[in-house]
């Protein structure tokens, strides 16, 4: 076992323990063992600060019983389980396997519910209710954190219920999202652009999505849009959904579309993580969670359904 | 008068009138930080008032304000009185006060700042924790010098458990607070990983059981029965359940750390131990309520027994609790729940509060000259607003602290957990605004007791008993 640097430090644990649980009985049987004459109990004889005395009753009865069993019960247990040392008890009981069981368990309880599924079409099973109602305790318990219970996520996490994706919306490319995650960045610019350079741009972008702009600025802004970001976001401005370089004629960006969000992005850059989740959940849960996600922007039940959060 | 023939009451009174300080304030941002969980709203966004910051100020200010004032104004009475001889060293003494005081103005500065070690209930930073341990070596040269020039030929059983206090606080605190400093606001365990958790939670366990415990039951040894006016019970039984208690209370830490990293093997033995100090702190309840037998129908007249016995009703309820809540199977359940908070304060508002208040209200009157306190009526609605917030608290955690465990370990049939997270917080609500009744029934209780100890105070000059000429015969 590695929690010990040799053996003495076994030898020494399971000594000191069995000594000083067999004191403590030592303790007690000495104390309690003392004969108390007569039916009223006498004081010890001293005394301190004018009245303060103390009567010298036995051990009650039940009190000694109570901490022999305690004892005897320590004893077992150290029989049992693992306790002295190296020693690992006669139920070789362990933690880990203990967890390791229980996880076995469910696993193999739940295992027939994924197999059946992992084999039906991402589309076909977002009309499956019972498979939508697994999609969202799945959701519920590993993505809301980010994405919020209701899938409308925030700030910097993606909104999953309605048709814009960063990169793409297909189920299949959903599951791929999700199992394998995703990384999306956006380099600075404020150091090339300088202060001015960077709200041109920015105000370029806001001529793209609709919001009011400075005409003078936006027609500076084009022009170093048109050689610096059109290489990802094309020369619409319309992004990419292969590499996940956003749509800016739309307003529900990310970082926000605001000036002092587009400034920031487009000055300071933006990264941004989806972790990958084959290793956490495995791909038939995540086949069944692809399915829910896509069906919060696909069919209009299952969408009513993801609006009440915390339904079950 | 001369100074060697009258008790040294100044810093007793210094330290009594400061349990009251600081039991408001400390209970004031337990209800804030009780109410934030309610409505998080309630930090305003100022990272001052944030719940991170103001919880360890709370536990803190209850713990080391509070019970440690409450803690040095008892242990400095009684061992005077029971040794029959002046404090030792006043002048150490009163650094003890005032350095105790610095400490708890700089918790309360340095704890909202954010700064902190970020260890349970050792948090203040190294600066503050050398100056903790100057106040406690004067602490500990003031009571054991005071012990050894006693005039009586025992020393009575309330100091064994102030000395045990004081001796092993000494040591959790060297061992746990030892760091390697970066800067002066800034330092880092000198352990690492398992082995700081471990040394973190020997550290925390034993805080509660000398602190707490060990400490607070030195005050119930001298208070009952002097309210009382009755013998202790058995001495024989003090014997047992005092080394009982301090020799199995060191072995109780890793119940802290069951199913975690730590090693099996040191899971298992602070289970084992934790189960055997169910006996040894039964001891001193039984001690304690038996010393009022003969004399059950004082109970019905006199708020202040009421105080010292129903605290150790709640003693004997939660040291039963603890050892259950460190069987491996139960600790599934109800760790990081809000049993534990239950647990916590049943022990912490139950024991530690009223066996304070009890024996604070039995000191002011007698530090200040006068036959009582101002109001005895004010006195016992005071026990009573305590004892229905104590239980509106604990209920409250207990149900919800089950419910919690029951709900984050239901599993669907598909594999999946059945609640997620927010929804349990969702449910606990409820729950969080009974705590946050009891809690504020409690510090109510507060302000009536600080009321009562003001008119008892207010216009009276402070008397110093004499020490009487020949110490008690030994019969």
């Amino acid at each position: 076992m590695s929690d010990f640097t040799g053996g003495f430090w076994s030898f020494y644990i399971s000594i000191i323990t069995i000594a000083s649980i067999i004191a403590c009985a030592v303790l007690l049987q000495a104390m309690s063992t003392r004969k108390v004459s007569g039916a009223q109990a006498e004081t010890t004889g001293h005394s301190w600060d004018e009245d303060l005395v103390e009567l010298n009753n036995p051990l009650p009865r039940w009190w000694i019983w109570l901490f022999y069993i305690t004892i005897l019960f320590g004893l077992a247990y150290l029989v049992l389980y693992p306790g002295l040392g190296t020693f690992s008890g006669s139920y070789q009981w362990t933690s880990i396997k203990q967890y390791e069981d229980e996880v076995a368990l469910a696993e193999a309880q739940s295992a027939p519910i994924y197999e059946k599924y992992s084999k039906i079409d991402l589309k076909q099973l977002a009309t499956d209710p019972d498979a939508l109602a697994i999609g969202q305790k799945l959701f519920l318990n590993n993505c809301a954190q980010c994405h919020s219970s209701d899938a409308r996520g925030g700030k910097g996490y993606p909104n999953l219920t309605d048709r814009d994706w960063i990169y793409g919306g297909e189920p299949e490319t959903i599951k791929a999202s999700i199992m394998d995650g995703r990384k999306g960045v956006m380099p600075p610019w404020g150091a090339m652009l300088g202060d001015d350079g960077v709200k041109d741009v920015a105000h370029y972008v806001m001529s793209l999505n609709g919001m009011t702009f400075d005409s003078l600025r936006a027609a500076r802004g084009k022009e170093k849009f048109m050689t610096i970001c059109v290489a990802c976001h094309g020369p619409e401005g319309k992004g990419n959904t292969a590499i996940g370089a956003a749509n800016l004629t739309k307003t529900n960006l990310l970082h926000g579309a605001d000036e002092p969000a587009l400034m920031e992005t487009i000055s300071k850059g933006r990264t941004s993580v989806m972790p990958a989740q084959k290793d956490l959940l495995g791909e038939a849960r995540v086949h069944i969670l692809a399915a829910y996600v896509w069906s919060l922007s696909n069919s209009p039940g299952a969408a009513a359904a993801a609006a009440k959060p915390g339904a079950k | 008068m001369d100074k060697a023939k009258i008790y040294n009451y100044t810093v007793v009174r210094q330290f009594a009138l400061m349990t009251v300080v600081w039991g408001i304030v400390g209970m004031l941002v337990g209800v804030l930080i009780a109410a934030q969980l309610r409505w998080p709203e309630l930090n305003f966004d100022i990272p001052w008032l944030s719940y991170g910051r103001l919880r360890p100020l709370h536990t803190n200010a209850v713990i080391f304000a509070f019970g440690g004032s409450s803690l040095f104004a008892t242990s400095y009475y009684v061992v005077q009185r029971t040794c029959h001889t002046r404090l030792y060293a006043g002048g150490l003494a009163a650094f003890t006060f005032w350095g105790w005081q610095a400490v708890i103005v700089l918790a309360a500065v340095t704890l909202p700042l954010g700064l902190t070690s970020g260890k349970e209930y050792a948090e203040l930073e190294w600066p503050i924790d050398i100056l903790i341990t100057l106040v406690w070596v004067s602490y500990a040269i003031v009571f054991f010098g005071t012990i050894a020039k006693r005039k009586t030929p025992h020393i009575y059983v309330a100091n064994w458990f102030f000395g045990a206090f004081i001796l092993t606080v000494a040591i959790l605190h060297l061992v746990n607070s030892a760091a390697v400093p970066v800067s002066f606001w800034k330092s880092y365990s000198a352990y690492a990983g398992v082995q700081d958790a471990m040394v973190q939670w020997w550290y925390g366990h034993n805080a509660v059981g000398f602190f707490l415990t060990a400490g607070f039951l030195g005050m119930m040894y001298y208070f009952i029965p002097k309210q009382a006016g009755r013998p202790v019970y058995s001495y024989r039984l003090s014997v047992v359940h005092f080394w009982a208690l301090i020799f199995t209370y060191m072995w109780a830490g890793p119940h802290h750390l069951h199913y975690t990293a730590l090693p099996d093997w040191a899971q298992s033995l602070g289970m084992v131990f934790s189960l055997i100090l169910l006996a040894p702190s039964w001891g001193g309840m039984i001690n304690g309520m038996m010393t009022l037998s003969g004399a059950w129908h004082k109970l019905r007249q006199d708020p202040i027994l009421k105080f010292l016995i129903v605290s150790l009703s709640f003693y004997g309820m939660s040291t039963f609790e603890g050892p259950m809540m460190s069987i491996k199977t139960v600790n599934a359940l109800s760790h990081y729940t809000d049993w534990t908070i239950g647990h916590v304060h049943s022990g912490a508002l139950g024991w530690v509060g009223l066996v304070a208040m009890g024996s604070i209200y039995y000191l002011i009157p007698r530090l200040y000259g006068r036959a009582t306190m101002y109001s005895v009526p004010l006195i016992n609605m005071h026990f009573w607003m305590a004892t229905i917030g104590i239980v509106l608290y604990i209920a409250a955690m207990w149900i919800a602290g089950v419910m919690q465990g029951l709900l984050w370990r239901a599993v669907s049939s598909d594999g999946t957990l059945t609640y997620s997270f927010v929804e349990v917080v969702k449910y606990t609500y409820p729950f969080y605004t009974i705590r946050l009744l009891g809690g504020l029934l409690y510090l109510a209780g507060m302000f009536v007791m600080a009321y009562n100890v003001w008119k008892t105070v207010a216009g009276q000059v402070g008397v110093n008993a004499p020490i009487p000429a020949v110490a008690a015969a030994h019969a």
